[in-house]
């Protein structure tokens, strides 16, 4: 994998700058929470803001190459180097990861969720954006493995803090199975260095992805396969793919809405993004020896996670659920190991971020207003709440693969792709049609919702501006907290503000995807290099 | 000089030591059995350091001075903890200080 | 002359569609705001578009001309018997203009959008911006006042956007893309009145239904796409393009199989968006909507974009499912396109709801465009798609003239019409014309495009098809004659009775004005009056915003198909010329038959049965019980009996009248009815109870229970374990040094062991 090395200190101050804002906030006192939202906001739109930069000076016509390399000696013992860079395939996450942080900042002006603590809270989102930053531009298994890990901690207590009723037991399953699956992770980490320094050429030890990349295919396809293995379960668990999907209802329903659209937005694609970076371009033999099961275990997830959402009665965990289904259409196309699976892919991690995340926004919106996500009890929304009822209705659209949005690139170049996969044709061709039906399904209990939410009249309880419950509300919301008791209102400007970015990118991308596939395509070739013209 | 009366004696030594450790209730009388079985392991290294390969080594009694430095310093905050236990429970007996249960 | 091979409309074709996609933003955004709610932007968007089509098709003509060896003359060399061989060295055929900019990238494969601008796509063009313009300006007044009147028109104008988009398509995606936005518009137009919970379950089935086919049409796509891709990479294109794919499909190189499977994917698509057996039950349940939906959307435009899908790819069907070919197997859309036309028909005797007559009835033509597709007559099926729209449409909007005006807005012909004729000259004038189109009257547009395909049939050796294709028309001219009379004859009731004597002046005061401006301007501004009318309950003529457009599409039934009428005294084919000769690939062989009057004779002739036997029927069924002509059924018994000999040669009198009439409006119809609500509905419906039964069962049993489960158990053995060596915690030092030492002497001793 080539590299340039142009500006290597941009790339770092764009992901460790959320941390002096970190440093900041430490030093005042919890009380002043007005100025910690500030100090918090100020610093996730610096990062955008360098963010935008970075892609200003991104070199689109080399996107296949590594670019803003950072090479720098970490820990020497075991040849791990702090080497980061960023490539066509990195690029579009990490933005994602930075505008998703900063919506969810902007969200949180005045949607603290309780028991409150601003300032804790902001924090914990800051340190998040930094290890999730850092997972996608990390060129270092060691350092990609300590930023994926680090990953779990501020979520672990975003939702264990400010969670729903369950949240002790949801964050604890979500820590520890996806600890559980990093263990194994890890294992194959280390046995890949010592495997390919005792078979590499050149006899150096180096956990460098792209020197692994370069240098991966020299094992046995035996001990591939058993590498693979490992780094399945740790990225399987977080994608995550059928069977491994549990925790994800339970952590997604618990979670508060900041913590939900962050794990749907960014954190699902760390797994997803571990396969296309690591798994697949390091071990060739063995993706293709796994690429039938992978690509099973995903339709599976397509039509299972959609029927999943039809037994729903809990409209979060319903979305939680379409996840499942979503990241199903990303695997399968990852397990096609061609450049339009892999293309669609990649396409769909930034759709299915922007849309489920637009989707958790909404639920969570409706919560704070109906003070449940019962389906059966809610009604009429668009009667209500005109423009909250419409957006509901446009991220459902989005979500089942609407052309023209986004959702589309990520699902139809994936059903075509699996017609010519790369190996195991006539298998492939079953999970075409199988994933096929999958959209019709999705079209079924997205629109479903959408018809028992949205339409006819809204049910007595609500239409009556009956007295809400207060939960919380004053405490929380201190500059609209007395609407919350009066009336149920539609969408608030600071939900425009932070609504707006990912609808704009919702409708840009779907009309446009070059956009995106300008930049990804050249790079999910260089990934694909050890598999020849697939 | 046969080694092995020091080791037969370096073992009945420890044998009583880890008894006493054992067996015994009062805090001081255990710390004493502790140091019992330092001192047997001390008389095991120094034994040993004589016989070694048929000529002396130092390193043996390098170990048991060691061993002796850290006998001390263990003795001296292992009394300081009984007498702080004494002041407050008036008591030092092992069998009322189970707090770290588990 | 390059002049007169392109020009700047053919050029910017693209701008058809882009232009009310930029009008729905517009709408969405500042609509609500404006002095008309949004619905100015719309309209002016569709003339423009209008304009640009019209301005596309006369350059597209030009175009035609100048490649046409024979110029102007091209009709004098012969009718529809020619047989037109369109391959490189035939000089008829008309290089499409293709234009587009990369839209995505896959592999370094650039793929495009654009337009594909050839005679098909003109037509489509040009049809739907002109209906659209019409239905625009019509639902002006007829949704005047409406709760969500700036929603209706942005998805009106984001329906139109779509459908332009579809019909230009360079490639299948942006194909797929017009397609669904389509449908999404289909989804929420007819849930427009989303509180009522039985029109958004219409919408939902509707969405789903047609979402059910487009498996095949993303099956399809992948599956033509890299068989394709070879073909199309040598000659500088990709597997998406329609242009390569037809190519792809006529050049021989391609595997018969992935021909074959191909098309049959891709034909699904078709059945479910065109409304085909078995997937036609979403269509009168769409009726639902608004009725300028209904008009605009669910009969003569978006309902079509399966039956123009065949015709887009039709190469490709052609060779994958040999059509024309000795020893073909099995001809699958001649074969649904037939079932369609009689079970639809069949069933539009029993209904009593305007909208579900012409629903039934749309279904039902539909099937024959999709037959004539399949029976290789090409062209036919692109005319009847062209003046189908006209007269359909036409007749929708008479439908909601009705209920707007008439029967207070109720659609119930037996419950609230009759005697409506003399209350709306100008909506019954209109039905009239286009009821006679629709039936294949001669001389009116119908007639020159459904007994070409009718008679296509017979020339290409289908004879099943050319039974069912006669066996159609009749039941056509049946069903829209009870119609008829039922609506605007006979006695009123209900709602068209309900005006007292003096609104009932007043309504014919109304008439005699309203008449006036609608010949005149359709832009007459005199409505205002109208809305204090509005008030009386009694039935009067439409407003002119309503008439004007139904005065325009009637006259469009009636005239249209002269463009292409192959008889005395007009001897034109044009349409022919300019759509059938340039559909942009050389076309495999098409023999299309020579007109002529003894082979139109029977379907005129049925249709005349059709049309008497019908009158008769209603009349005594309908009529009033005193009637003298009630017991005429046995008195012209042995005309009918001539009549049934004439046109079907020896059919029995008893049979006839015991069989087909009372069979088809008695049990068969009832039956089909029966089936559809009972069977095919029910399997819809059960299907998904079922998935969501399925869905709960899994859900509860499977992921619940074992794949949770397995997860929680985990949990339980660690914490199990932990409960049982808890109590080796004891917290006592001593027991502590013992279980230390005691550790170190088994490690000693197995060290002993080791070593020795």
């Amino acid at each position: 994998m080539d590299v340039l090395r142009n500006n290597n200190a941009l790339l770092t101050i764009g992901t460790f700058l959320p941390l002096a804002g970190v440093l900041v906030m430490m030093f005042i006192p919890s009380g002043k929470e007005l100025l910690h939202k500030q100090i918090a906001l100020l610093t996730a739109l610096a990062t955008v803001a360098v963010g935008v930069y970075t892609v200003a000076k991104f070199d689109f016509g080399n996107a296949g190459k590594l670019q803003f390399y950072a090479d720098t000696s970490w820990i020497k013992v075991i040849h791990s180097n702090y080497t980061i860079g960023l490539d066509g395939i990195s690029l579009p996450l990490y933005m994602l990861s930075s505008v998703i942080t900063l919506v969810v900042m902007v969200y949180s002006w005045d949607h603290i969720p309780s028991p409150g603590n601003a300032k804790a809270f902001l924090i914990l989102m800051l340190v998040l954006q930094t290890s999730m930053a850092g997972t996608f531009v990390a060129q270092d298994l060691i350092l990609f493995f300590v930023f994926f890990e680090l990953v779990l901690l501020p979520m672990y207590f975003m939702i264990g803090v400010w969670g729903g009723e369950q949240r002790q037991y949801a964050s604890l399953k979500f820590f520890l199975y996806t600890m559980f699956g990093s263990a194994l992770m890890l294992v194959a980490f280390l046995a890949l260095y010592w495997q390919v320094s005792k078979n590499g050429l050149s006899g150096q030890a180096s956990f460098s992805i792209p020197y692994l990349a370069a240098h991966g295919g020299v094992l046995g396809k035996t001990v591939q396969i058993w590498l693979f293995a490992g780094m399945f379960v740790g990225f399987a668990v977080k994608v995550p793919m059928f069977p491994f999907h549990t925790w994800l209802p339970d952590a997604h329903t618990q979670a508060p809405t900041q913590g939900s659209v962050i794990l749907a937005a960014v954190m699902l694609k760390l797994g997803t993004y571990g396969f296309v970076r690591i798994a697949i371009p390091i071990l060739p033999a063995a993706a293709k020896a796994w690429a039938p099961w992978i690509g099973g275990l995903a339709v599976i997830g397509i039509i299972y996670g959609a029927l999943g959402c039809l037994a729903q009665t809990d409209m979060k965990r319903l979305i939680a659920f379409s996840s499942v289904a979503h990241m199903g259409f990303v695997m399968l196309g990852i397990s096609t190991l061609t450049t339009l699976g892999l293309n669609a892919a990649m396409f769909g991690m930034v759709a299915h971020g922007l849309i489920t995340g637009m989707l958790f926004f909404v639920a969570g919106s409706i919560k704070d207003r109906y003070h449940t996500l019962e389906i059966k009890r809610l009604g009429g929304i668009l009667k209500q709440m005109p423009r909250m009822g419409w957006i509901l209705g446009f991220c459902a659209m989005a979500s089942l693969g609407l052309p023209g949005l986004a959702g589309f690139w990520g699902e139809f170049p994936v059903i075509v792709s699996a017609y010519q996969p790369f190996t195991n044709t006539n298998v492939f061709r079953v999970y075409m049609v199988v994933a096929a039906v999958g959209t019709v399904l999705a079209a079924g209990y997205l629109l479903w919702l959408f018809q028992r939410v949205a339409f006819g009249e809204p049910p007595e309880e609500f239409s009556g501006h009956a007295p809400a419950h207060s939960v919380g509300a004053a405490a929380n919301d201190t500059l609209h907290g007395d609407e919350i008791h009066h009336d149920i209102h539609d969408v608030k400007l600071t939900e425009w503000l932070a609504w707006s970015p990912l609808l704009l990118g919702i409708v840009v991308l779907g009309i446009y995807p070059q956009l995106l596939f300008k930049v990804i395509d050249p790079a999910v070739q260089v990934a694909l290099k050890a598999y020849g013209k697939g | 000089m046969l080694i092995n009366q020091f080791l037969l004696l370096g073992a009945v030594l420890f044998c009583i030591g880890v008894y006493g450790v054992i067996a015994r209730k009062n805090a001081v009388m255990v710390l004493m059995s502790i140091e019992l079985i330092l001192n047997a392991v001390n008389l095991n290294l120094l034994a040993f350091a004589m016989n070694m390969n048929g000529e002396g080594s130092a390193d043996g009694h390098v170990f048991a001075l060691y061993v002796l430095a850290i006998a001390a310093a263990e003795v001296g905050v292992g009394l300081g903890l009984v007498l702080l236990i004494y002041r407050n429970k008036r008591s030092i007996s092992l069998d009322e200080l189970s707090e770290m249960k588990g | 002359m390059l002049a007169a091979e392109t020009g700047w409309f053919l050029e910017h074709a693209y701008l058809i569609p882009v232009v009310p996609a930029v009008a729905f933003a517009l709408i969405i955004f500042f609509g609500k705001r404006m002095p008309m709610k949004g619905s100015e932007i719309g309209v002016a968007s569709m003339v423009t578009s209008l304009v640009l089509a019209a301005g596309t098709a006369y350059q597209w003509i030009e175009r035609v001309d100048f490649f046409s060896p024979a110029g102007d003359n091209a009709s004098a060399l012969g009718g529809f018997g020619r047989a037109f061989r369109l391959n490189a060295e035939g000089a008829t055929f008309v290089q499409p203009v293709i234009n587009k900019i990369v839209w995505w990238q896959s592999g370094g494969m650039e793929f495009g959008l654009g337009q594909h601008i050839d005679g098909l796509a003109v037509m489509a063009l040009l049809l739907v911006a002109l209906i659209s313009t019409l239905v625009q300006i019509y639902s002006l007044e007829y949704l005047r006042g409406d709760r969500r009147y700036t929603h209706f028109f942005a998805a009106l104008t984001l329906f139109s956007a779509g459908m332009l988009a579809m019909v230009l398509a360079e490639n299948m995606v942006q194909l797929i893309l017009g397609w669904e936005i389509m449908g999404l518009c289909s989804f929420m137009l007819i849930g427009h009145w989303w509180e009522d919970a039985a029109n958004s379950r219409s919408a939902l089935k509707a969405f789903f239904t047609v979402r059910v086919g487009d498996i095949g049409l993303l099956v399809g796509t992948g599956v033509v796409f890299f068989a394709a891709s070879a073909y199309a990479t040598r000659h500088g294109s990709n597997g998406f393009s329609i242009q390569s794919i037809n190519e792809w499909a006529l050049s021989g190189t391609g595997s018969h199989t992935v021909l074959l499977w191909g098309s049959v994917a891709l034909f699904i698509a078709a059945i479910g968006k065109s409304a085909q057996f078995p997937l036609h039950t979403w269509l009168p349940d769409a009726m639902a909507g608004p009725t300028p939906v209904s008009s605009l959307l669910h009969s003569s435009t978006m309902v079509v974009a399966g039956v123009f899908l065949v015709a887009r790819l039709y190469p490709l069907f052609h060779t994958g499912l040999d059509i024309n070919v000795a020893g073909q197997h099995f001809n699958l859309i001649a074969v649904i396109g037939g079932i369609t036309i009689i079970i639809a028909a069949a069933l539009a005797f029993v209904q009593n709801d305007i909208k579900k007559v012409l629903a039934y009835s749309t279904v039902s033509q539909l099937g024959y465009m999709m037959m004539g597709l399949g029976v290789g007559a090409w062209t036919p099926a692109m005319f009847h798609l062209f003046t189908h729209a006209f007269f359909k449409c036409c007749l929708f909007l008479c439908a909601g003239s009705v209920s707007h005006s008439g029967s207070h807005h109720s659609f119930d012909m037996k419950k609230d019409m009759g005697g409506l004729a003399r209350k709306m000259p100008i909506t019954t004038t209109c039905w009239i014309l286009s009821t006679a189109a629709l039936c294949g009257v001669p001389y009116f547009s119908g007639f020159f495009s459904k007994d070409e395909i009718i008679d296509n049939a017979r020339n290409n050796n289908y004879q099943v098809f050319f039974v069912v294709g006669l066996v159609g028309a009749f039941m056509t001219t049946a069903y829209m004659t009870r119609a008829t009379y039922l609506i605007f004859f006979g006695k009123a009731r209900g709602a068209a009775a309900g005006g007292h004597a003096e609104t009932l002046a007043t309504a014919d005061a109304h008439d005699s004005h309203a008449r006036v401006p609608a010949m005149a301007n359709a832009a007459s501004d005199s409505h205002d009056a109208h809305d204090a009318h509005d008030a009386h309950a009694g039935p009067h003529e439409s407003p002119v915003l309503i008439t004007g457009p139904l005065v325009v599409l009637a006259s469009l039934a009636v005239v249209a198909g002269y463009i292409n009428a192959p008889v005395w005294p007009f001897h034109t084919e044009r349409f022919a010329e300019w759509v059938a000769n340039s559909s942009g690939v050389a076309f495999p062989i098409l023999d299309h038959a020579q007109f002529e009057w003894v082979n139109a004779v029977p379907s005129i002739m049925l249709v005349l049965g059709g049309f008497v036997v019908s009158l008769f029927v209603c009349r005594s069924i309908y009529g009033e019980a005193r009637s003298p002509l009630r017991g005429i059924t046995t008195r012209v018994a042995p005309l009918r009996w001539v009549h049934t000999f004439l046109v079907n040669k020896y059919y029995l009198d008893a049979l006839y009248e015991n069989v087909i009439v009372r069979g088809l409006v008695g049990p068969i119809a009832n039956g089909a009815y029966w089936v559809n609500q009972n069977v095919l509905d029910r399997i819809v419906n059960q299907a998904g109870i079922g998935a969501r039964k399925t869905g709960g069962w899994v859900y509860r049993n499977i992921d619940q229970r074992v794949v949770d489960g397995a997860v929680n158990g985990s949990g339980a053995v660690t914490r199990g374990s932990g409960t049982a060596l808890r109590p080796v915690q004891s917290g006592k030092v001593n027991q502590y040094g013992a279980l230390l030492f005691g550790a170190a002497a088994i490690g000693a001793l197995v060290l002993v062991i080791v070593n020795t």
